[in-house]
């Protein structure tokens, strides 16, 4: 029984172990230009959908506005070069401050009430912050902002080709989620789960919901603003429908919730499924695809809620003994 | 005299914003469930008002009847489909299911109708009437007053009758009604038929007055939103002066400070509620 128990904890390190490997080496044996940019898409969707993840699906407040502190990220570094030529570098940190504060603007208010409120809010404030962009000439108004064409040091974070960039971002993607591995295991992991839960039973325990939901959104947002910047100094092109457009926190949302919302690696499983699939029909598709694509994501998501609530890494915990059963009988 | 016609015209589309938000009140408040899809019930009402207009060149009531009618059976499909299996699990599923279908009909919409900004043909509310020196377009003034009346209907239907006694019985207290012999089933599938019916029907008085293209349907899932926040969840009287409040102050901002800024004033205002009084208006705390 024991031996059994165990087999499935080393079989996962085991293939957290493969999978970071070959993370490593892809872009290495991949080395066309293409190949090299759907990885890099793929790092980035799936250190947003984990950073959406903490607050969406650990606490369980569903955030469907998480745009605007991904389209915040983006935007601070190219603004700091375009007004005074400033490194887009320093612009991160600053763009993670201001996510920080918006965080808790938010959740303030919204925290105090059940969890619709705060999913209502994120969309209107994503809503309102792109209108506003869109409509502020010294932000770049509706045509957007440039990064540096030409790198000036490292600190531009322009690079030529994508290697620097996926490296950087595969780094990130560490970063997230192994800070996301530490809470789990903390109080503060099972005060989240005990608030996802039941937020009066959280409470009647002692558990400060509002200060942990607070704290999991201030982090969350902190990611995805990081998330935003390297997007920015990658493409060094922003506007507000890409930064802080509806299908930006559409995306983070599906990625983590056909994955596995509120399970470590569910994120990631998502953005793997769905990046390359993405990439496909827009080739086949041309830009024309878009559309399609949104109406596949719509229906993709209604699925997952009508049957999947718990995503895939939920219906694999279900399958699989049911296989290692039919494979012991065989 | 500018300001007058600014005025009224704000408050004849503040009138059919009221009439498409009772029906996501309605939701809120009988189910506690947050429907994201409802502006794009709105815009399919809108569509359904341009098909039956191009295709059997019905008049004004006959699309009108006809977007009450389709809304009303997509309300009650989408119900037994999907809400009826997600309404009592976790959040992220109620949250998913509605956004989901939000983008599912949004986009659906543009594959079908595409991008374009249309507007219906002549029809027989054509022209505009002058009331002392205001100048305003007939269908506009219908359509505000038609939403006026059936939002009061609306209110009247759950407050004074058997049905809406029912209606508030399921929302109370579940095994309580199914004693009493009501099925709470059928009576929810009839709250998003009638959610869904004023949505289309609100979208249809819309078509009468404004061009709109599929991404309409945003918009006005967001103005629902902030209408409902006024006037408070689950209360249809509130939701019928928040709505006039929101398109007197959506009309007085363009006017002001330019068509831009309207939907920032307006979901300014959505943000500082939620700060200040999150209960609404009428709503209790």
């Amino acid at each position: 029984m024991r031996k059994l128990l165990a087999q499935p904890a080393s079989a996962q390190r085991l293939s957290v172990c493969l999978l970071a490997v070959a993370l490593v080496l892809y872009p290495l044996v991949f080395s066309d230009a293409f190949y090299r940019d759907v990885g890099v898409t793929f790092l980035l969707a799936a250190i947003s959908a984990s950073a959406w993840n903490i607050v969406g699906g650990y606490a369980g407040q569903v955030s469907v506005g998480h745009s605007m502190f991904f389209g915040l990220g983006a935007y601070v570094p190219l603004l700091f070069y375009t007004l005074w030529g400033w490194p887009t570098v320093a612009g991160i940190p600053v763009g993670i401050l201001l996510s920080v504060g918006l965080a808790v603007i938010i959740g303030l208010p919204t925290f105090r009430l059940s969890g619709h409120y705060f999913s209502m809010a994120t969309i209107a404030v994503a809503e309102l912050i792109r209108i506003f962009v869109g409509t502020w000439p010294l932000v770049g108004g509706a045509i957007g902002l440039q990064g540096p064409a030409m790198a000036r040091g490292w600190w531009d974070l322009t690079f030529r080709g994508d290697l620097p960039y996926y490296y950087i971002f595969l780094a990130v993607l560490a970063l997230v989620l192994a800070t996301t591995f530490m809470l789990e295991r903390r109080r503060f992991g099972y005060y989240l789960r005990a608030i996802k839960s039941s937020a009066r039973a959280a409470r009647s325990l002692g558990v400060p919901v509002r200060r942990v939901k607070l704290q999991a959104l201030a982090l969350s947002a902190a990611f995805t603003s990081a998330a935003g910047s390297l997007y920015g100094v990658k493409t060094g092109f922003i506007d507000p429908d890409s930064g802080f457009g509806i299908l930006v926190s559409v995306q983070m949302v599906i990625f983590a919730a056909l994955g596995g919302a509120g399970t470590l690696f569910g994120p990631l499983v998502g953005a793997l499924i769905l990046v390359p699939l993405q990439t496909a029909a827009n080739t086949w598709f041309g830009g024309g695809g878009s559309g399609a694509t949104f109406v596949i994501y719509g229906g993709i998501i209604v699925l997952i809620a009508r049957f999947e609530p718990g995503g895939l890494f939920d219906l694999w915990r279900r399958l699989a003994p049911l296989l290692r059963r039919r494979a012991h009988a065989a | 005299m500018v300001l007058i016609q600014v005025i009224v015209g704000g408050l004849l589309l503040g009138a059919i914003y009221a009439l498409f938000s009772s029906g996501l009140t309605l939701i809120w408040g009988m189910m506690n469930f947050i429907n994201f899809a409802h502006g794009e019930f709105v815009m399919l009402g809108m569509y359904v008002a341009l098909l039956v207009v191009v295709w059997l060149g019905g008049g004004p009531a006959a699309f009108g009847f006809a977007a009450a009618i389709a809304l009303f059976a997509l309300g009650v499909a989408v119900y037994a489909l999907l809400i009826r299996h997600v309404v009592r699990g976790p959040m992220l599923a109620q949250i998913l299911s509605s956004f989901g279908l939000a983008l599912l009909l949004r986009y659906t919409a543009f594959w079908i109708f595409s991008a374009n900004f249309v507007s219906l043909p002549q029809t027989s509310l054509a022209g505009t009437i002058a009331i002392g020196g205001v100048y305003l377009p007939v269908a506009q003034v219908v359509a505000g007053l038609v939403a006026v009346v059936l939002t009061i209907a609306l209110h009247l239907l759950l407050t004074r009758s058997t049905l809406g006694s029912r209606l508030l019985a399921v929302a109370e207290d579940r095994t309580a009604a199914m004693l009493m012999g009501i099925r709470p089933d059928r009576m929810q599938a009839l709250t998003w038929g009638l959610s869904a019916g004023a949505a289309g029907i609100a979208g249809a008085l819309l078509a009468t007055a404004y061009p709109w293209s599929p991404s309409v349907g945003e918009t006005f899932g967001l103005l629902a939103f902030v209408t409902v926040a006024l006037g408070g969840f689950g209360s249809v009287l509130g939701s019928l002066y928040a709505g006039l409040i929101i398109g007197l102050i959506e009309a007085l901002s363009a006017y002001w400070l330019g068509a831009i800024y309207k939907d920032i004033v307006v979901y300014g205002l959505f943000v500082a509620l939620l700060w200040l009084r999150p209960q609404g208006l009428m709503g209790k705390a």
